[in-house]
């Protein structure tokens, strides 16, 4: 569902991806590994269409599945269902084409590795008004404040986070671990197609790690889902299991493997594995 | 007998709009006396009218414990001018949370001359700017400790944003000090919008002008926490940034 190509891309002029491959299809969880500098921060960055990381070559293709019960609607007929298989192909998105709003209507989910700080605006608003922006883009009918709040409130309990936490603004006076289960319990209310996370498991403590995994497989383990689990240790894939592990050095994918290559990694280090 | 016109050599003209401010200056040339008594408190919201040109000049005397708190909104299409000249006696409290909030070729200004006369008075100001286009906001604000106006606790904090290249801001907090035992902090910062909080919002669906509008809601959605009825304000500026962001 997820089709990355010879990607290239620059910082400031600077080459940090020289040719990233990878193709994540749709039920899989797929690990990138890698030690600091070697683009991983970067491959989410251009993925979710940040300013200044600038694509030199290559492409990326996002092709949401569709999910026949999504957005409440009556259930599609198993006729409309077939059409709808065969219109597939017309989902395929140049997910590069497109900016970040765009991307996230379509499905794609950035779990930022330091989330930001927005003073002012509680999670509350800031949440009901993406979520709603996303549905408009999608013609899909708009949640009532109280819909939005019944619907915060339970993603919020089933990461184990306290719901008053929503109506302080973004992030603000959040402990690390407190913003990385805040990523979650967005991503839980967006329901995304994709997720890039993005070291989501730094910062944890135990406990945390552990329902952030749990939330990772309860929102995104799904057949119509992928995820792309950016990440330094092996620690978090103990809770998440990945389909594939792919190790990233110097912007390029030097090797791809089973769960055991994430094992093998943290026993020999980057250096021994990527040779 | 009117006041003499002013001129731009007076300081607290030095950013003014006179041409807009010329047709009506008899109107406004005498400014407004209010006075809180002993211990009285009183707040006022100032909600901006329609009008091109809209001006207050205001004089406000706190006597002893006296306490006054303002919401001022200048959002004039041509020139807004809200003017406070504040006396403060012994133990008096003054609270000043304003904005302006300026598109096109609008100029918008709040010029403060808060008087510390007595002991153990606090003032706090507070000022949010947001321009566009070639639009200006000023805040000019002095303070002034008499001398025997010890413990005075003075504060001042303007904050603008500038949304387009040719939007000026002007801040200039002022201290005249007389006093030797008082507490007096400004802090004055002119910015644009922050890159990965606008990325942030981007990323989780809103478009470009939606997450520009929520992030300037933010940027002055807390100057109206502390008012009984702050709804009219906190929703008169938000249609202002509506405007502002297009």
């Amino acid at each position: 569902m997820l089709e990355i190509t010879n990607l290239h891309a620059t910082v400031a002029d600077k080459p940090i991806l020289n040719g990233v491959s990878l193709h994540v299809p749709a039920g899989e969880v797929h690990a990138i590994m890698g030690p600091n500098g070697s683009g991983k921060s970067t491959l989410a960055y251009v993925l979710a269409g940040r300013p200044g990381y600038e694509v030199t070559e290559g492409s990326v293709t996002f092709i949401p599945t569709r999910h026949p019960r999504e957005s409440g609607g009556p259930a599609f007929s198993a006729d409309q269902e077939q059409r709808d298989s065969r219109l597939r192909g017309n989902d395929d998105r140049d997910l590069l084409a497109m900016e970040p709003h765009e991307r996230a209507a379509a499905g794609l989910f950035l779990g930022f590795q330091y989330p930001v700080e927005i003073p002012g605006v509680s999670y509350l608003q800031f949440l009901r008004e993406s979520l709603n922006a996303q549905r408009r883009a999608r013609g899909e009918a708009e949640l009532s404040g109280a819909e939005f709040i019944k619907l915060a409130k339970s993603q919020a309990a089933l990461l184990g986070m306290d719901a008053e936490m929503l109506k302080r603004p973004v992030n603000v006076g959040f402990s690390g671990g407190e913003k990385k289960r805040a990523e979650m319990v967005q991503m839980g209310i967006m329901q995304p197609k994709f997720a890039v996370l993005d070291e989501t498991d730094s910062g944890l403590d135990i406990d945390a790690l552990k329902a952030v995994g749990a939330g990772i497989n309860r929102i995104m383990r799904a057949p119509d889902k992928g995820v792309l689990l950016i990440t330094h240790y092996q620690r978090l894939l103990d809770y998440v299991e990945p389909d594939r592990v792919h190790v990233l050095v110097g912007g390029r994918i030097e090797r791809s493997g089973g769960p055991e290559l994430a094992r093998d990694l943290e026993r020999e280090g980057y250096a021994e594995a990527a040779a | 007998m009117t006041a003499p016109f002013p001129t731009r050599k007076q300081e607290e003209w030095r950013y003014a709009d006179l041409d807009a401010l010329q047709p009506v200056w008899e109107q406004f040339a005498e400014p407004l006396t209010l006075t809180a008594g002993p211990g009285e408190s009183f707040e006022e919201v100032w909600l901006p009218t329609a009008d091109d040109v809209q001006i207050r000049r205001v004089q406000l005397a706190l006597e002893a414990n006296a306490k006054g708190r303002l919401f001022v909104l200048n959002t004039a299409p041509v020139y807004g001018r809200i003017e406070l000249e504040v006396s403060l006696a012994q133990g008096a409290e003054f609270e000043l949370f304003g904005a302006n909030i300026g598109t096109g070729l609008s100029t918008n200004e709040i010029v403060t001359h808060v008087r510390h006369v007595g002991e153990s008075g606090r003032s706090r100001q507070v000022i949010r700017s947001v321009l566009n286009g070639k639009a200006t906001g000023s805040y000019l604000g002095k303070v002034e400790v008499a001398r025997g106006a010890q413990k005075t606790d003075a504060e001042q904090s303007v904050k603008a944003m500038l949304l387009d290249r040719g939007a000026t801001a002007n801040a200039k907090p002022e201290l005249e000090i007389f006093a030797d035992d008082v507490k007096c902090a400004h802090g004055a910062t002119v910015g644009e919008l922050d890159a990965m909080q606008l990325f942030y919002a981007e990323s989780r669906g809103l478009p470009p002008a939606s997450a520009r509008a929520l992030l300037l809601e933010g940027f002055v959605a807390g100057l109206w926490d502390s008012a009984t009825d702050g709804e009219a304000i906190a929703e008169a500026a938000r249609n202002a940034l509506r405007k502002v962001v297009g």
